[in-house]
């Protein structure tokens, strides 16, 4: 997203940085992956459908192509034992990039003191319940808005 | 192998829908359907086609192509990636070609008011499980919070902490 941020805003110019910032948001209350949705998003909003198409392709062709060939490696030479030694250190990695994440992003202002309830929540649900997601947000997500909204009377 | 296409196509396109944020958030369920439910492979596999979808260049959610391609071959990838993809880009392209009538709208900021502590509870749930899924020995655990410590103290490119996971296990030390 940083780098999309880069081109769309400050090499393309295609959007404003207030623009950007507009989108995204947008792009964050919908369901799905944030990056496919601004793609979509931004695409529609300079030529329509053919435009969402365009930009969702150029998003996902190269990449879908790179990732097959990785795989299609991994599968051939993952019973190595060096190979499958060093995924065995790259996914340990790969594991911490994770957790940093949730972690950067449990620092948001939207996190303030009994809004933060819901994340322990979504936390104890879906991971050490394993409640099935969809239904979890079914209950979750109307619960935490209509909180939210209280909160801000 | 057409049932496995249809239920990927099914899981995937029900995933796009209650997809908040990015792919980690699904990263439980994900785990969920492919690894307890259906048993297409285990979790350290899991791990593993997670890391190398982190470690290649493009979005995240290209995971889903790699465990398509993993249960039904190339079109397994192709229907997976146009599943996780097609519903919510749908959604999308509606919503963006009437934006204008959302700017500067309340319900807006109070539905991501809401959404952003699911969000975080739900992207720390992907981190704990897909820990678990990959680290199976004590030094593994010690990467993966070195790892994390490192994102969130330095402004170090991820792909050097794949890369130096990489060789920690190229030493068997993992």
């Amino acid at each position: 997203m940083p780098w999309a941020r880069r081109m769309l805003v400050e090499e393309r110019r295609w959007l404003s940085d207030e623009e950007f910032s507009e989108a995204l948001s947008l792009c964050q209350v919908l369901p799905g992956p944030n990056i496919v949705n601004m793609a979509v998003c931004v695409g529609t909003r300079f030529r329509g459908a053919r435009g969402a198409i365009a930009a969702f392709m150029g998003l996902m062709c190269a990449p879908f192509a790179i990732i097959l060939v990785l795989g299609a490696l991994f599968t051939h030479y993952g019973d190595l034992p060096a190979i499958s030694a060093a995924f065995r250190g790259i996914s340990a990695a790969a594991a911490g990039l994770v957790v940093a994440m949730g972690l950067k992003m449990a620092s948001s202002r939207r996190m303030r003191s009994p809004m933060a309830l819901f994340a322990v929540a979504a936390f104890a649900g879906v991971a050490l319940l394993r409640m099935p997601l969809g239904w979890f947000l079914l209950i979750a997500a109307p619960i935490s808005v209509a909180a939210a909204a209280w909160r801000s009377r | 192998m057409s049932g496995a296409l249809a239920q990927l196509a099914i899981d995937f396109s029900l995933l796009s829908l209650i997809t908040v944020g990015g792919v980690i958030t699904v990263l439980p369920e994900m785990h969920r359907n492919v690894v307890e439910v259906h048993g297409w492979m285990s979790g350290a596999e899991f791990a593993q086609l997670f890391a190398l979808a982190q470690a290649s260049p493009g979005p995240n959610i290209l995971v889903v192509s790699l465990i398509g391609w993993k249960v039904a071959g190339l079109a397994g990838a192709v229907v997976a990636t146009g599943a996780v993809c097609a519903p919510s880009s749908i959604l999308t392209y509606i919503v963006s070609s009437i934006w204008q009538r959302f700017r500067g709208n309340r319900w807006r900021e109070l539905i991501e008011d809401g959404l952003v502590p699911l969000t975080v509870g739900l992207m720390l749930a992907g981190g704990y499980l897909i820990t678990l899924a990959a680290d199976h020995s004590a030094l593994a655990f010690v990467i993966t919070a070195a790892a994390a410590g490192t994102v969130l103290a330095t402004r170090i490119h991820p792909l050097w902490l794949l890369a130096a996971g990489g060789m920690l296990g190229l030493a068997g030390w993992v």
